[in-house]
């Protein structure tokens, strides 16, 4: 059984007067203990949000609705009162997010907010936690940490800060992680490092990792299977090879199309998808990429395509896949016909 | 941290010049002075001038404000024109009221404006919201001599929980040190002085406070609503803290900034401002005897005034700026 089974989330959020937002719209996914997973997509696609609601972490407002499961060990996270939640939170299942500034407390030193998880969750106080919070700066690569621990965020560098926040989330050595664009705000060099970082922290301790990021530069170095997500679902499941290789979602293609290359021509353009995350269908009205897709049909526009899964593991939601290299692609304008490609079965989602 | 006080402290003085130069000479384009409200109307302009002479006010006004530097520099404001008695002694005998209203107000203010603030955003649009914002607005808008009298008719007049006037009992035999009613009855452990005094402050004290704390409770629920949004708080949420650590520590600590700095501007206004509200309860404060200087055109009490309160005005910001640096790091005074 997988460690996280994420079942149908969605997320809407209602105004009075404006129209329901439906961030997250069915989103399925399951993380492996140890595994590392990466949720893939463009700014606004419902992966950030996904996270939120995994951890509990959305502000309680009226008009937020969350729907579906998320079944971590045995137990729905989205089912837990407060209290509850707050006993997994930070010790069973971690997050690290985006902006390591703004998401350490200006105001209180580094030490405490290191040492007060280990008071909330392993009970350790005073020296024995100080000793611990040292050992945690160490070991993710801050200098000096007895120094460090005294010190506030400002005084720290961005990279620093990042490797402090990951020491916050592993100090209870949790099962999960969560890490949320953790390298976004960083330098390029300093990215590698706590890519590099995260990589052997959960190697060493069997944590599991989701890795929610734009960047396909990150996935590629990191993720054992990975999730795309785009306007609210998941539109393409896949092992990272397969993934890589051989794309069959459109947007999947266009996202990988659309990295700059270093090998290509001078002045030869580059490529992005057409359009911007805007230009949205609503899914029940059919599929939510298609007036940015180049591959659209008719039939994109009636209803929203199934999944497909197929028998080696991936699954995707398009009616008219990319094709595998090799094979006779589907007929243009027949939807819905069983697919040519003889190792596909076709299950509706 | 010291030479920062130092560098403060030394940054009066020029302040003090400035400001004493310059009303010096704005008091003294008031019309009519402190002759007038010696002789009344039918004076003849040759006892006007001996007046004048006598006070030495017939010099060249940069010869004048020499002599009060002079003075100044020995602590020496003067004698009152109407009192004929020295400045500094006055002060001394009612400043200490004022000031101890004052306090009294920025306790009631803050005991309560920081608490009502924080759980207003909290509770953001409900009940407790609506009435402390509204709440709020009426304490702005109603005078505090109007709030005042209300306050005496109810609770003095009609209920007769609290006396309607003065600063203490004057059937209370109690010794005075300081003139801090309060101070000296601590200090001489005359328990029945101490509580009399803080009874005569309270009525006061609340008319006094109605427009700190309706700022303070504002203030205070901006800040938190905005400090409930940041990142690192959610940080806290995802360590799975107990909701008192993130809000305690988190949320709570972060939101009294601006709350502090709003507190060092509000004190100066308010030992100013006590002048109504001393007037009401006949407290023995220095507002009246402002008052009342003004009438007279008695310039050494109105000059002398003006340099305490700029003074104090000082060394309460020189406090909000030590106390902001506690709070936050990012502004360690160097």
């Amino acid at each position: 059984m997988a460690l996280l089974d994420v079942n149908d989330l969605s997320v809407t959020f209602a105004r009075r007067g404006q129209r329901t937002v439906h961030a997250v719209d069915g989103v399925s996914f399951s993380v492996d203990a140890g595994e590392v997973v990466g949720l893939v997509g463009e700014s606004g696609c419902g992966k950030s949000v996904t996270s939120m609601a995994i951890m509990g972490l959305l502000p309680r407002r009226p008009g937020t609705r969350i729907g579906g499961t998320a079944v971590f060990d045995g137990t729905d996270l989205l089912g837990l009162d407060d209290r509850a939640r707050r006993d997994i939170r930070g010790r069973d299942v971690a997050m690290i997010f985006q902006d390591p500034l703004s998401s350490l407390n200006p105001v209180i030193p580094i030490g405490l907010q290191v040492t007060e998880v280990l008071a909330r969750h392993r009970g350790m106080t005073g020296d024995t936690a100080r000793k611990e919070a040292v050992g945690l700066l160490d070991r993710v690569g801050i200098p000096d940490p007895n120094r460090r621990l005294k010190e506030y965020p400002h005084q720290l560098s961005g990279g620093m800060r990042q490797r402090a926040l990951i020491a916050m989330a592993v100090a209870c050595r949790p099962r999960l992680l969560i890490a949320d664009e953790p390298t976004t705000a960083l330098d390029v060099t300093i990215q590698a490092q706590i890519l590099e970082l995260l990589k052997e922290l959960v190697q060493e301790s069997g944590t599991a990792l989701v890795m929610i990021t734009h960047d396909l530069g990150v996935v590629a170095g990191m993720c054992d299977s990975i999730n795309v997500l785009y306007a609210g679902r998941v539109v393409e499941t896949a092992r990272r090879r397969p993934l890589f290789r051989t794309p069959r979602h459109p947007y999947t293609a266009g996202l990988l199309g659309s990295v700059p290359r270093l090998d290509s021509g001078r002045g030869e353009p580059l490529n992005p998808i057409p359009g911007s995350v805007r230009d949205v269908l609503s899914w029940p009205e059919g599929c939510a990429f298609a007036p940015r897709c180049s591959r659209r049909l008719d039939a994109c526009l009636d209803e929203t395509p199934p999944l497909v899964r197929t028998h080696d593991g991936r699954s995707y939601r398009c009616v008219d896949p990319v094709p595998l290299p090799g094979v006779v692609p589907a007929q243009a304008g027949q939807p819905g016909t069983p697919s040519p490609e003889r190792n596909e079965e076709e299950t509706r989602d | 941290m010291f030479r920062f006080i130092v560098r403060r402290l030394l940054q009066l003085i020029p302040t003090l010049f400035g400001l004493s130069l310059l009303l010096f000479i704005w008091v003294r384009r008031l019309p009519g002075g402190p002759e007038d409200a010696i002789l009344g109307e039918r004076a003849t302009p040759e006892m006007r001038a001996a007046i004048r002479r006598s006070m030495g006010l017939d010099e060249p006004i940069l010869v004048q404000y020499g002599r009060f530097v002079q003075r100044l520099l020995r602590l020496d404001l003067g004698t009152s024109s109407s009192t004929k008695r020295p400045v500094v002694e006055e002060f001394l005998e009612r400043f200490p009221g004022t000031v101890e209203l004052t306090i009294t107000a920025l306790v009631i203010a803050i005991g309560i404006g920081i608490p009502l603030g924080y759980l207003a955003a909290r509770r953001r649009g409900r009940l407790i919201d609506h009435l402390s914002v509204g709440g709020s607005l009426v304490g702005i808008c109603v005078p505090i001599f109007f709030l005042a009298y209300v306050l005496k008719a109810i609770f003095s007049e009609n209920l007769g929980w609290f006396p309607s006037s003065g600063r203490q009992d004057p059937t209370i035999d109690a010794t005075r040190i300081t003139n801090f009613f309060v101070l000296d009855g601590l200090m001489t452990r005359e328990w029945d002085a101490v509580a009399d005094a803080l009874w005569h402050l309270v009525l006061p004290g609340i008319a006094l406070a109605s427009i700190p704390l309706a700022i303070i409770v504002r203030i205070t629920r901006a800040s938190v609503l905005e400090v409930l949004n940041e990142d690192f708080v959610r940080t806290a949420e995802a360590k799975g803290l107990t909701e008192r650590t993130v809000r305690g520590r988190h949320v709570l600590r972060n939101s009294l900034l601006p709350v502090v700095t709003s507190i060092g501007l509000l004190t100066g206004g308010l030992l100013s401002g006590a002048v109504l509200t001393e007037t009401v309860f006949a407290f023995t404060g220095i507002g009246a005897f402002i008052y009342e200087a003004i009438g007279q055109r008695d310039y050494p009490v109105l000059l002398g005034f003006i340099m305490i309160i700029s003074v104090v005005y000082v060394l309460v910001n020189l406090l909000v700026d030590l106390s902001y640096s506690l709070i936050d790091p990012r502004v360690r005074v160097r």
